[in-house]
């Protein structure tokens, strides 16, 4: 047989694939359209809350208000965000935030000061994400039981130790960083520790091998494997980071309300991985951006304190967030779709 | 008087998912009471077509007669309600219900109209296991704690619960012994009296021979034969027409002498039970070895298990002499080795992400400093990667899913480039790679192999293997049954070497 010929017999024209540079733009573009869309959405809830109570919306105090109360489900999500990029979930952040913030507050732990409660809550998120990762990556546990199981037992221990009670606060040092005066610029410090949160956030999901390795993993577990990436190992520092974020809110929660109560967190989880989804990030995995998620709390937080400045009771809040999720998720599947 | 129409007659059927057109045209007659053979090699279409003939799927064109009027299959139960019943190669039993309420799945005998009578469904199963000659089934047992072989008993039985013309059989004697296979083309012949027809998919010929009656032939999403006799038509015929040779391939030349230096990648005594048997073999930088065989014969396994993502179960693979930690991906890549798997898009690629992304994947920490990735040196070392393979668009920050087959496997490729990989698995490199862009892709294996790579190939276009390796392995069932240099080896012996198995004298 003749295989190893020199002239090409059958030397079909090549076909080049229609539109490269065009794909690519619709890419770029459709990134910013799902930004802007979240943008406007956020700016049309800026006006409805400036038209429906004038006075109150736009007043700084307000402003800061609602700033400083997105700042801790803001922190939660921002680690949700990775995990739910990477393919998974993690159902126990609310009950992890709620373990660390107790577990801080003790009054063993506030004889260590501002430093002691710092360390506890962020040690006691650490601890709790490593359990959740180790379950999920080494002993193949399906992230959403093994996150549950966390849910339950964090919550029941943070009962346990509190046995119901709220710890206050005696911690001058934490106390203070609630107060007017460690404002920087009118910003609460609260806030300064979201915006890093954010812009670290961002920085390692895109500018790092770590980051770059949660989207191959969640984009296609397989492949990254094939690839040569610890896959397992990946899974295992996502947790990690899930929790990190945990023990970092729970602190900014410790300063907010100037107590650790078994109760804090309650439902976060919801709130967490719903705004990463209306920020654009995929349940499925592979794709989704620091900036959408933020833009979900920030929208999320702004239609509670709209709903709570005109007396709508949280009912129709609840109602609200449901309609915004469903809405969202039809608009980006749309988008989607038209590729 | 009219001649009976056909029991089915499918015409022109097509059928596209997402950047591949799985049918293209496809036609098959099956006439009453007779056993038809569907013989393809994977994503020759096989699966799709019957799924559009069970009513999974709905082409995009073609039209069905069934009994000689036009049908539309709209859903699985409408093609039920025909008397179309498929089993498929993934038994599609509920593991936690019993066997009775297995087989009346959807159709359970009912009082009043929705109380399940368990009774008359367990003596209804009973009848029809006893039918299949399997009367040591319980009804009432769990299908999860049945065997491999009575699942598919019971998947039949279901089949023949509902008043059925025509079945469907994916390849039934996959996971079946000697004697139970036996048993199966007993039942086929009973059915088959009884002027059932049965559409039947396998991969071994001697089957097809045994019980068939025709054969089609897919390829490509296309029937490059239809209603061959399938006792009497050459054995080299059938996979020359399902390996289909009708373009003469280009392949760049041979180096004029073969590599002889110190074996990059040695393997010893592989195996994996139930896959393959063990195997040894050498490959030396600058060589390309082949490894030829037919779906099932164990040599996408092979290259895995090389390549740590399945663990041997005896054996080793040495690179460099150095013996790799069995089972372990990473260590293989650490070593030098690098993958192009068979399945590209669900193996290789992220698909949501750009050129530059696939490429760089293995070898981030190269740009990164404490983890901190210098996208500008990532870039330039993607692009000169794309442009060393000719990968067109030469522009690396389009998303990889625009790019043809083709490109996408150099995607591929430029990904172990990068990494400086020393040896090169090669699984099936060109399906779904358009005919032109072949003969390119085998020019730059072959550069690859010129510039020192180590390169195991496997493929089953057989052309393929002898045009592209050197020295070429000829596997069958997961043993290796003969082993010679490219050029000392014809299509036409090859083929009766995979096919048949006969003695290398």
């Amino acid at each position: 047989m003749t295989q190893n010929v020199s002239p090409p017999r059958d030397s079909t024209p090549k076909v080049s694939p229609a539109g490269e540079p065009p794909a690519w733009r619709a890419v770029l573009f459709r990134a910013d359209v799902r930004t802007l869309s979240l943008l406007g959405v956020l700016a049309v809830l800026i006006v409805i809350g400036g038209i429906t109570t004038p006075d109150q919306f736009l007043d700084t105090r307000n402003l800061q208000l609602v700033l400083t109360q997105a700042s801790v489900i803001g922190v939660v999500t921002v680690g949700m965000t990775f995990v739910i990029i990477s393919g998974g979930i993690d159902l126990s952040v609310g009950a992890i935030v709620a373990l660390a913030s107790v577990w801080a507050t003790t009054v063993a732990t506030q004889e260590y000061g501002f430093g002691g409660i710092l360390f506890t809550a962020v040690i006691v998120g650490l601890g709790c994400g490593l359990v959740n990762g180790v379950l999920i990556a080494y002993g193949g546990m399906v992230p959403f039981i093994a996150t549950l199981a966390m849910l339950a037992s964090a919550r029941g221990l943070a009962l346990q130790i509190t046995d119901g009670r709220t710890q206050i606060v005696t911690v001058d040092g934490v106390l203070d960083l609630g107060e007017r005066d460690s404002y920087v610029l009118g910003v609460p410090p609260l806030v300064l520790v979201f915006a890093a949160v954010t812009v670290i956030g961002w920085l390692v999901l895109n500018r790092t091998t770590f980051g770059r390795r949660t989207v191959a993993v969640g984009g296609n577990a397989e492949a990254a494997r094939l690839a040569g990436i610890d896959v397992r190992r990946q899974r295992l520092y996502l947790y990690l980071l899930s929790g990190l974020c945990c023990g970092i809110a729970a602190f900014l929660l410790i300063v907010l309300a100037g107590s650790g109560q078994n109760t804090n967190g309650n439902l976060y989880e919801l709130d967490a991985i719903a705004a990463a989804i209306i920020g654009g990030t995929l349940l499925t995995g592979g794709r989704g951006t620091i900036v959408g998620s933020v833009l979900g709390v920030l929208i999320f937080t702004t239609i509670t304190n709209i709903f709570a400045l005109n007396n709508l009771q949280s009912d129709v809040q609840q109602i609200a967030k449901g309609a915004i999720i469903v809405a969202a998720v039809l608009v980006q599947r749309r988008t989607a779709s038209t590729t | 008087m009219a001649p009976e129409p056909p029991l089915l007659s499918m015409s022109g059927i097509t059928k596209s998912f997402p950047g591949v057109r799985a049918l293209d045209g496809v036609d098959l007659d099956v006439q009453a009471g007779e056993v038809h053979c569907l013989l393809g090699q994977n994503g020759a279409g096989k699966s799709t077509l019957i799924k559009v003939l069970a009513g999974a799927h709905q082409p995009g064109s073609g039209t069905i007669r069934w009994r000689g009027e036009e049908v539309t299959l709209r859903s699985p139960i409408a093609a039920m309600r025909l008397g179309i019943a498929t089993i498929y190669q993934e038994l599609d039993l509920v593991e936690h219900l019993s066997v009775a309420e297995n087989v009346h799945l959807g159709h359970e005998p009912t009082a009043a109209g929705f109380v399940v009578r368990g009774r008359a469904a367990r003596s209804s199963a009973a009848a029809l296991l006893e039918r299949l000659g399997h009367p040591e089934i319980d009804p009432a047992r769990l299908v999860g704690d049945l065997s491999a072989a009575q699942q598919q008993i019971v998947s039949m039985a279901r089949a023949l619960s509902h008043d059925v013309r025509l079945i469907v059989m994916d390849e039934p004697s996959a996971a079946l012994d000697p004697d139970e296979v036996d048993n199966l083309f007993r039942i086929v012949g009973d059915l088959t009296a009884d002027g059932v027809a049965v559409v039947y998919i396998s991969h071994r010929l001697e089957e097809i021979r045994r019980i068939g009656d025709r054969v089609t032939v897919l390829k490509d999403g296309r029937a490059v034969a239809g209603g061959l006799p399938a006792k009497s038509t050459p054995t080299r015929e059938v996979v020359a027409l399902m390996t289909g040779r009708n373009v003469e391939y280009v392949f760049p030349e041979r180096p004029a002498a073969p590599p002889d230096g110190v074996p990059v990648l040695t393997v010893e005594g592989l195996s994996r039970r139930g896959e393959f048997a063990p195997l040894d073999l050498q490959v030396r930088p600058g060589e390309i070895v082949g490894l030829a065989g037919l779906v099932g014969s164990g040599r996408s396994e092979i290259l895995e298990t090389v390549y740590g993502a399945r663990r041997p179960d005896t054996g080793r693979v040495l690179v460099d002499g150095k013996p790799l930690r069995p089972g372990s991906v990473r260590a293989a890549v650490r070593a030098g080795l690098g993958l192009a798997p068979e399945e590209r898009k669900a193996q290789a690629l992220l698909m949501l992400e750009s050129v530059t992304r696939n490429v760089s994947v293995s070898s981030m920490s190269r740009f990164a400093r404490a983890g901190w990735i210098d996208r500008g040196a990532e870039l330039g070392a993607a692009r000169a990667a794309v442009r060393e393979l000719s990968l067109r668009p030469d522009n690396p920050n389009v998303p990889v899913r625009t790019l043809s087959g083709g490109n996408q496997q150099k995607a591929v490729l430029a990904r172990w480039l990068l990494r400086g990989c020393r040896v090169l698995l090669l699984d099936e490199p060109t399906r779904g790679v358009d005919v032109g862009a072949r003969a390119e892709l085998y020019a730059v294996v072959r550069r690859l192999a010129d510039e020192g790579l180590a390169v195991l190939l496997v493929s089953s276009e057989v052309p393929e293997v002898l045009g592209l390796a050197d020295r070429v392995l000829v596997l069958r069932e997961g043993s290796v049954v003969h082993t010679a240099p490219a050029r000392e080896l014809d299509e036409h012996r090859v083929l009766d070497l995979v096919m048949e198995g006969s003695p290398a004298s």
